[in-house]
């Protein structure tokens, strides 16, 4: 890990914002987080709550509309601002991070074998001048996912989705990415083949050291893979620790509803289940003030007229709450 | 032995060696082959396997509607509460349908009517079995909302003006609008979020007693099915591999599958670096591993495997298991 003030990435007061006809909705709002060299971090919430948009915003795949998102340059002494730079300048950067998208059946053309999928980036990006490299190349990449030479010329409609999702990592992978932002890749699998990617992953980050945004709805996952959680609701993010002290010590209401909720394949397991009232409100012109308030047992006259700041409560738990540490424990 | 035991369990269902094809142009689908299952009175069984296991065929097959052409039931028998469901007319499984037996469906925004109130739609299952007016139908329509937690105020409006969750409360007030006594809930809350799952579980669960309705409970979580059944059946395949109340399941799975699919679950109280996997894919419906399907991927898969199908036999009390190399495993330990 490196040094705390010189975190990989510094992503600061990001807002991303989409006009509707109903108004202004806000589906990141203000956010700021750190991300260390070499970490994973595993960005959960449930439907809606603006994981996936941030999750773009964070490699300019959207534009935001406020905030800055700071890359750290290969010297490791100064910064990028991936929300500032020129188009020329972001096409040079795409090198260094990447996307794996949740659905392996929408995300891969299907007019194109898996030799070609995986060729695209490398032929968009000029990488190779000799078909010979580029060939061994995508060899390469194809035995790095587990993908059997034998199937360089099938199409993506013949393969079942944990291959899908190993192309899109092998397409991912091409350009020697140093940050990779996993977007949801596993919801789409069945449990098995859903082992399968997770190991895969966790074998490609020990032996290229990437940097993991890992954002799933799925919180064993989540746990399984990550070094720190965010958890967001509502465009924000409500608690961000390490994965050990978000499962034994959650601080905020909305987390501790959300750890509760989970069904765990045990039996006996004394388990006080809290059951939230209603549905996730609006993201449509929030209100100025605590967006859980209306599902929150715990809530009082501030949480109604002010939001809560992201507040270290100890040292690397950090928590958006009014009363955050005398709440619910 | 087993015949004793079915005799004692007051059985609502019971499915014996039910197969079920789909004839394609590419070849025959096989998706239910030789099923063997039981469900009594008041019991909840939850039915678990992977995508391609034949969990939804076999719900399918139970209400009549598998889809044919291509679908054939090509053998088997379905009672229910004595009777084969597979000799009935079409008029007669009508009756069966919304009736009896009632199916809440995976995604609740295909299965409810767009243009329709949804007070609307609930009365029609109501007129449809019961033998009352329009008025009353709607009366009747909007208690069921209130019972499955949503406002009577609410009940002239269209699905799209609910939620995901509530409108699985919808359907489920659809299918207990005429109080079934089998409820097939085809993985009611894949498309839920986690806490708005936990909300309609918990609904579920209350109203599975207030009705005193069994439940078929589908689905590939086995977190839900220790939340809310009292048994088990883990699918591969086509087949029903094991069988067992839920606490013998889950305390001491013996079943070579059943074992890796636990495994394979992230554990949240272990840190654990590697998942155990089980090797390789679930086998293509088309074209089955002779013997026991699961023996290609199977870690104690011995020359027999590959030639024999393996039949259910009952190592503990209650306790079916399709593996003989199981079977002779605990033979051995207990014959020590």
């Amino acid at each position: 890990m490196t040094d705390n003030n010189k975190p990989y990435i510094r992503v600061e007061n990001l807002k991303k914002y989409f006009h509707t006809k109903h108004g202004m909705l806000h589906a990141v709002d203000d956010v700021s987080f750190h991300i260390e060299k070499g970490e994973t971090l595993g960005l959960v919430g449930e439907s809606g709550c603006g994981k996936s948009t941030l999750g773009r915003c964070l490699i300019r795949l959207l534009e935001s509309t406020a905030g800055s998102v700071f890359l750290q340059n290969e010297s490791g002494d100064s910064y990028t601002d991936l929300t500032k730079v020129s188009a020329s300048v972001m096409k040079d950067l795409r090198r260094r991070v990447q996307i794996v998208f949740q659905d392996p059946y929408s995300c891969l053309n299907p007019r194109l074998s898996v030799w070609e999928l995986i060729a695209e980036p490398l032929i968009v990006n000029r990488v190779f001048s000799n078909t010979q490299d580029m060939r061994r190349r995508i060899l390469e990449l194809m035995s790095t996912v587990g993908l059997a030479e034998r199937l360089e010329n099938s199409y993506p409609h013949e393969l079942d989705g944990g291959r899908r999702q190993r192309i899109g990592i092998a397409r991912s992978l091409a350009l020697n990415p140093e940050f990779i932002v996993l977007d949801e890749p596993v919801s789409a699998l069945d449990v098995c083949i859903q082992a399968q990617i997770l190991n895969l992953l966790n074998e490609l980050q020990r032996e290229f050291h990437y940097t993991y945004v890992f954002i799933s709805h799925n919180l064993s996952v989540v746990k399984h893979v990550s070094d720190r959680i965010a958890v967001m609701y509502l465009g924000q993010i409500v608690e961000l620790s390490g994965y050990k002290e978000l499962f034994i010590k959650p601080l905020h209401p909305y987390t501790q509803a959300l750890l509760s909720a989970i069904p765990v394949a045990k039996l006996d397991v004394q388990k006080e289940r809290i059951i939230l009232e209603g549905d996730v409100p609006s993201p449509i012109e929030p209100p100025d003030a605590c967006r859980f308030m209306g599902r929150c047992q715990y809530c009082q006259d501030i949480c109604r007229s002010r939001t809560p700041e992201l507040k270290e409560i100890e040292p690397g738990h950090y928590v958006a709450c009014h009363f955050a540490g005398e709440v619910g424990l | 032995m087993e015949q004793a035991n079915r005799n004692e369990r007051d059985l609502l269902l019971d499915i014996r060696d039910l197969t079920i094809q789909y004839r394609t142009d590419n070849g025959v689908v096989h998706a239910v082959g030789g099923l063997n299952l039981q469900l009594g009175r008041g019991e909840s069984l939850g039915l678990v396997g992977e995508t391609g296991a034949g969990k939804t065929t076999t719900a399918l097959g139970i209400m009549g509607l598998i889809p044919s052409p291509p679908g054939v039931v090509t053998s088997g028998q379905i009672f229910f509460e004595g009777e084969d469901l597979l000799t009935k007319s079409e008029t007669e499984m009508r009756d069966v349908r919304g009736g009896k037996i009632a199916m809440i469906f995976q995604d609740p925004m295909t299965s409810l009517n767009p243009v329709m109130t949804v007070d609307r739609q609930i009365a029609e299952m109501i007129r449809l079995h019961r033998n009352v007016s329009d008025a009353e139908s709607l009366t009747l329509a909007g208690d069921m909302l209130e019972l499955v937690g949503i406002r009577r105020e609410r009940m002239h409006d269209y699905p799209h003006q609910f939620s995901g969750g509530m409108k699985q409360r919808v359907v489920i007030a659809i299918a207990l609008a005429c109080d079934p006594g089998l409820l097939i809930a085809d993985e009611p809350t894949t498309a839920l979020d986690v806490t708005i799952q936990a909300q309609v579980l918990e609904l579920m669960k209350r109203l599975k007693i207030q009705f005193n309705a069994s439940m078929i409970l589908i689905t590939h979580d086995l977190g839900i099915v220790a939340d809310i059944c009292d048994k088990v059946a883990i699918m591969y395949a086509g087949r029903v591999v094991e069988y067992a109340d839920k606490r013998a399941l889950y305390t001491h799975p013996l079943h070579p599958y059943t074992i890796g699919l636990f495994n394979s679950v992230p554990d949240l109280d272990e840190d654990r670096e590697e998942l155990a996997v089980i090797p390789g894919l679930m086998p293509d419906p088309m074209d089955l591993p002779t013997g026991c399907t699961f023996h290609p991927r199977c870690e104690m898969a011995v020359e027999d495997c590959a030639k024999l199908r393996p039949e259910m036999a009952e190592l503990e009390p209650g306790h079916f298991v399709a593996c003989p190399v199981r079977a002779r495993m605990l033979g051995a330990a207990q014959g020590r």
